[in-house]
């Protein structure tokens, strides 16, 4: 395959409401096998919505988004399902379930879309576990163990099923900055094993740096650039560079623009 | 005028959508209890023995207690007014035909309401704010059969079960009062209740228990998949589920009371 022109996921002048708020405006994104693709952009600008797109997670109000280039938006609840089997999410919070043990919530989706043997799937759980670098927790509650190690187990459970793309909420989001970076790590290690496609949501530049083959930057619902790092910083666009700059915006300038926005979506 | 034509309207339509998300959760619940598993998607039946021994087992020994206190608290009560008439062996014929058509199976449903539907709404709310319920959309995992099927199962058996041994329970404490307390003959306690009781007393009960267990899971599983907002919603909706619950039981045991009266 030609890892250059083979797009593993294509969205396609996507609008996503809120009421009569638009939140996503016409997005356009293709996303390469094999890529770490990133999500970037300032809260509430529809990162996490365009990823919950991306999921299925929610339905848009019009738009495509082909997955191999079938059209997920339009797949009933069975085709979903049997696409979903090749997707996997690690969630902001690792979503772990907490009834369950660490072992159990990694072997949850095997047990039910497989009718592999219960010493088949242990085996499976303990090689997923390792590869993230949590031999051994398999009989640990989610509530033992730490941040971090919980966004790891969250990940093995995502990688269970060997999808073709895993997807990333805002991965080193609440973790200190070496726990972090060894999340990154880990994410560049299985892209780089696999050839795993990873879409990550993040507005963590230390992240982004350490993981991001390409960028889509967006701003209010758009797309307002999309590249390389490289690329992305060279724009010219007054939100790129203030959001590189790390400069806040005006004093009373964000209240005056939070006041907006609720105007806006009464 | 205006504002109060729009609150009822807007009440009529929260309503409604209420309504028809009760609806498609009950179709969907059936599907996937009666007619996914003809096409081979099994039954978590692990997790549905797991909570019918919560629902259930854990269930009788405070209904247990509280239906034993009130069959005592009904015997003395009726034999405040029967003594007068030098009636008190009567007073197996209230508290038997009470127990069996009324006051167990409401009884254990309120209980089973305020210790189980509560729980059943705390627990998928808590999954809604943690992102639990996404992160089985996202592995293919219906949140249907996966969370509400093993609880309904569960519930619709665990709440008859625990109604008949209330049933029984409450004639004991009745009878316990009645022989003990108020000094009726223990054989002729027993003739009285064996003479007063039909099978139709029993199916009456056992009709509305079946039917307070379908309100008790659906009612908690709805709230449930209603939280928003993290732990105030979790909170808000818990204590809105038993509120509901109890009031639909009310409506529900008012209902089979009228259909059953006099049979």
């Amino acid at each position: 395959m030609d890892k250059d022109t083979d797009n593993i996921l294509e969205v396609r002048d996507l609008v996503v409401k809120y009421g009569d708020r638009t939140v996503l405006d016409g997005i356009n994104i293709d996303i390469k096998r094999g890529e770490v693709f990133v999500i970037l952009g300032g809260s509430g600008c529809g990162k996490s919505t365009l990823l919950r797109n991306l999921v299925g997670l929610m339905r848009p109000h019009s738009g495509q988004i082909r997955y191999n280039g079938q059209d997920f938006t339009s797949m009933n609840d069975e085709e979903r399902v049997n696409t979903r089997k090749k997707m996997g999410m690690c969630f902001q919070g690792s979503a772990l379930f907490n009834s369950m043990t660490i072992g159990d919530n990694v072997a949850l989706p095997l047990r039910e879309h497989t009718s592999l043997e219960p010493s088949t799937i242990d085996i499976m759980t303990k090689i997923k576990l390792e590869l993230v670098g949590l031999g051994g927790f398999e009989n640990f509650m989610p509530a033992e163990l730490s941040g971090g190690m919980m966004k790891r187990a969250g990940l093995a459970r995502a990688m269970a099923m060997d999808p073709d793309i895993i997807f990333y909420d805002e991965p080193s989001a609440g973790l200190d900055p070496i726990v972090g970076a060894g999340l990154d790590m880990l994410i560049r290690k299985m892209q780089q094993t696999f050839n795993l496609t990873s879409v990550v949501v993040t507005h963590e530049m230390e992240s982004v740096k350490l993981i991001a083959d390409r960028i889509v930057m967006l701003d209010k619902g758009k797309v307002i650039g999309m590249g390389t790092l490289e690329e992305i910083m060279q724009t010219d666009h007054p939100f790129i560079e203030q959001f590189f700059a790390r400069r806040p915006d005006a004093e009373g300038e964000d209240t005056a623009k939070y006041l907006q926005s609720l105007t806006d979506s009464n | 005028m205006s504002a109060i034509l729009g609150n009822t309207g807007r009440v009529t339509m929260n309503a409604l959508y209420a309504a028809s998300t009760v609806c498609v959760l009950m179709v969907d619940t059936l599907n996937w209890m009666i007619w996914q598993p003809l096409r081979g998607k099994g039954i978590r039946m692990r997790s549905a023995t797991e909570h019918f021994v919560e629902f259930g087992v854990r269930s009788v020994p405070i209904v247990g207690l509280i239906c034993a206190l009130i069959g005592v608290i009904m015997a003395l009560q009726a034999a405040y007014t029967l003594q007068k008439w030098g009636a008190t062996a009567l007073i197996a014929n209230l508290v038997g035909i009470s127990a069996l058509r009324e006051l167990a199976p409401l009884m254990t449903a309120i209980l089973i309401t305020g210790r189980c539907g509560s729980a059943i709404t705390a627990e998928i709310g808590t999954m809604k704010v943690a992102e639990e319920i996404d992160a089985l959309n996202v592995m293919g995992l219906n949140p249907t059969k996966f969370l509400v099927v093993p609880k309904f199962m569960a519930m619709f058996f665990a709440v008859p079960c625990v109604t008949v041994l209330a049933m029984f329970i409450m004639i004991m404490g009745g009878a316990f009062a009645g022989v003990v307390l108020v000094g009726v003959d223990p054989v002729v306690y027993y003739n009285q209740t064996a003479g007063a009781l039909t099978r139709m007393d029993l199916i009456s009960g056992l009709t509305k228990s079946v039917f307070f267990a379908v309100t008790i899971c659906w009612v908690g599983v709805y709230r449930g998949f209603r939280v928003s907002g993290g732990a105030e919603g979790v909170g808000r909706e818990t204590t809105s589920s038993v509120v509901t619950s109890i009031l639909i039981i009310i409506v529900v045991d008012l209902v089979w009371t009228s259909l059953f009266f006099a049979q």
